[in-house]
């Protein structure tokens, strides 16, 4: 009788253990779902929960004939570079994931690409746009474009279309993100009007609320644009505080703008701004509106960019799997296969654009968007950049 | 130039002013108990989470007040119940987690730590409560901006300088010119001699965090009418420099902490406005330099600019 129980117990706990082990799949996401940008941790996972019910509920990932079910880890970096490493150690050690999607901004994906790439594990990161991130680390790839690209692109929009000869600029100098960023338009822009045509180069620190020290100074030497690559949650103080002290110029901004939550903490002082991003959700045609559609019919709002980018990141990952052939379950050869196959991967048809990879960078080629935020508050597609 | 340094002058006001409202609940429970209450910068976060839920949920959605009232209305309603409501939640803390520890007659060692856990707390609890997400603070005064000297003010800075002022001024008349002042100033000369003089110990001291946590409160209030949008651990910081002006002003001294919380804002934004001239000083320097003058005032004056060496405080 006892050892019939035993017999029971062990098949019941070895026998489902067996079914899963072999035939899933398993992802790792290093995502801020918690801190300061919890919507962008909201935005990917309910982005990768949608891939993963449309995979599982096709059967599975047909890999080499035989079909796999996604399994998804979720760990919440809290949006600072410690944790990221912590969870990402956690992914690729303790999870023992195939690959790591995220984490999201540069700040953090930094440390955590070094970790990933030290133990042999892609990982993809959706948003991260500090070229750092991939460079020198053959087994880091993203999704989006760089801001060595972006920073370019908004000082050619800047001058171009808003017909600026001057700009100030304000940033966060403790994070990577807007530090580099912040660089990348100043060298060109002054590199389109001529040195000296920034000409407030202001910065802050993270978790600062008042900005009105600096904004006056900026607002002093009367820029033609205000340049801000910051991010959602500290836009709508920078811009009413702005406004409050009398700035009446254009204000321009980065893909960092691009949450959902923008809108719902700016209101009406945001409204008419453009920043430079990575897809637009209003007026957006083919695969890019099916993904639209069906994110707002399952949780009631429009997916913003890191949304859109986790998809694609997440997208790349799966197809580069389909690639490989075959999974042979040893997950270290696995883990390299991986990075081949992400690194030959050529025009892939992404929601926010087509993506390649050179081979020798995990950073793909594609194009920017200018969104102008309409009058309804909506990101409305303005017009495209291309390198 | 000249309209420029007016406007560093009101930025520094204005900054001034909300961490001068929370170094004086700092002040106020150090010159009754000499208790250090960690826990303030947290309970001045949740003055602006309550403020929040007055203004846009409990006044505006549930109907306390009828629907299409003007803002001013609002307004005028919230100020009252935020501060009832957080100087509640100042009394609680005091009556769970400090007044357990004074009775038994613990070391203050234990209850500073005690409230540095309370704040914790409460951070945490707020964000395991309501999410991550941040709020956005509904605006309840108009855009009305005055131009004095070429500078510009809005109608809220404005009267935010003006509140901490008017605050300043009703607790130095509590303090010094009422009965209750009275006792609190006996129960900071001597807690144990206070009782047998028919004083009630524990409604003075319920009163001193009644007291200090409604101006936390109102402070939360305007802070989050200021900047509109409200975390979790927004506390954290702000609580911190209030509480380094109330010791830099000589804690426990209501004008101390006044003064401090105005110097502590003007040496920030002195920082940042001096980075155009000094070339080694640099904006995201403001807290270091700040910082380190203060120390260097704390070196040649140990107990803050009005303290005295061990005499009564308060």
């Amino acid at each position: 009788m006892k050892k019939l129980f035993v017999a029971l117990l062990i098949a019941a706990f070895a026998f489902p253990a067996a079914a899963f082990g072999a035939d899933t799949i398993k992802i790792g996401f290093n995502i801020p779902l918690t801190g300061d940008i919890p919507k962008v941790g909201e935005m990917s996972k309910n982005a990768a929960e949608m891939l993963k019910e449309k995979v599982n509920g096709a059967g599975g990932l047909d890999v080499g004939g035989k079909k796999y079910k996604l399994e998804f880890v979720y760990v919440d970096n809290e949006a600072k570079p410690e944790s990221a490493v912590n969870a990402a150690l956690k992914l690729i050690e303790g999870e023992k994931v195939l690959a790591m999607v995220g984490p999201q901004g540069s700040a953090r994906a930094i440390p955590a690409a070094e970790i990933a790439n030290n133990n042999k594990t892609v990982m993809v990161s959706g948003w991260s746009t500090n070229p750092k991130t991939t460079q020198g680390r053959p087994f880091v790839f993203r999704a989006c474009f760089l801001d060595d690209f972006q920073g370019p692109v908004a000082a050619k929009f800047a001058s171009g279309e808003l017909k600026a000869k001057t700009a100030g600029v304000l940033y966060d100098v403790a994070s990577d993100y807007p530090k580099g960023l912040a660089e990348e338009f100043k060298k060109a822009f002054e590199g389109i009007n001529g040195p000296g045509s920034v000409k407030a180069f202001e910065t802050f620190t993270t978790k600062d609320v008042d900005f009105k020290a600096q904004l006056t100074k900026i607002i002093k030497a009367k820029p033609d644009v205000l340049f801000t690559p910051q991010y959602y949650n500290e836009v709508p103080l920078i811009v009413k505080q702005a406004r409050d002290l009398g700035y009446k110029g254009p204000i321009l901004g980065s893909d960092s703008w691009g949450s959902a939550e923008l809108m719902t903490l700016c209101g009406d002082d945001c409204k008419g701004q453009y920043f430079v991003t990575h897809y637009a959700a209003a007026g957006a045609k083919g695969a890019t509106k099916e993904f639209i559609d069906a994110f707002n019919a399952k949780f009631k709002q429009v997916p913003d960019d890191v949304g859109a980018l986790t998809w694609d990141a997440t997208g790349m990952v799966l197809a580069a799997i389909q690639k490989m052939g075959a999974v042979s379950g040893d997950l270290a050869k696995d883990r390299v296969a991986l990075r081949e196959a992400m690194s030959t991967m050529r025009g892939f048809d992404g929601i926010t654009g087509k993506m390649s990879y050179d081979g020798k960078t995990g950073d793909p080629v594609k194009c920017a968007v200018i969104v102008k935020i309409n009058e309804k508050g909506e990101f409305a597609f303005h017009e495209s950049v291309c390198p | 130039m000249f309209d420029t340094l007016i406007q560093q002058a009101f930025n520094a006001l204005q900054q001034g002013s909300i961490y001068a409202l929370i170094a004086l609940g700092y002040c106020l429970v150090y010159g009754v108990l000499l208790l250090i209450n960690f826990a303030h910068g947290d309970i001045f976060m949740v003055g602006a989470y309550i403020a929040f839920f007055v203004a846009s949920t409990a006044l505006g959605k549930y109907g306390l007040l009828p629907p299409g009232m003007p803002k001013w209305v609002i307004l005028a309603a919230t100020v009252p119940l935020t501060m009832l409501l957080t100087s509640g939640v100042g009394v609680f803390i005091e009556r769970v987690a400090y007044r357990p520890l004074r009775l038994k007659g613990a070391n203050r060692l234990y209850v500073v730590i005690t409230a540095l856990m309370m704040g914790i707390i409460l951070e945490y609890g707020n964000l395991s409560i309501l999410g991550a997400n941040r709020l956005s603070f509904p605006t309840l005064t108009p855009r009305m901006i005055f131009e004095p000297f070429g500078a510009r003010i809005t109608i809220t800075e404005l009267s935010t300088i003006i509140t901490s002022f008017a605050v300043f001024a009703l607790l130095q008349w509590i303090v010094t010119k009422t009965k209750l002042g009275m006792a609190m100033r006996a129960v900071s000369y001597d807690k144990f001699a206070v009782p047998l003089m028919g004083i009630p110990l524990d409604a003075v001291i319920v009163f001193t965090f009644f007291l200090g946590s409604s101006m936390a409160g109102l402070a939360g209030l305007l802070y989050a009418m200021n900047f509109p949008v409200l975390d979790p651990f927004m506390g954290a910081m702000v609580g911190w420099k209030a509480f380094v002006a109330a010791v830099v002003g000589g804690i426990g001294d209501i004008r101390g902490a006044f003064v401090g919380g105005f110097l502590m804002a003007f040496l920030e934004v002195a920082v940042v406005a001096a980075s155009d001239y000094i070339p080694f000083i640099k904006p995201e320097m403001r807290d270091l330099v700040s910082f380190s003058v203060l120390l260097v005032i704390l070196t040649f004056k140990p107990t803050g600019i009005f303290g005295k060496p061990k005499t009564t405080k308060i």
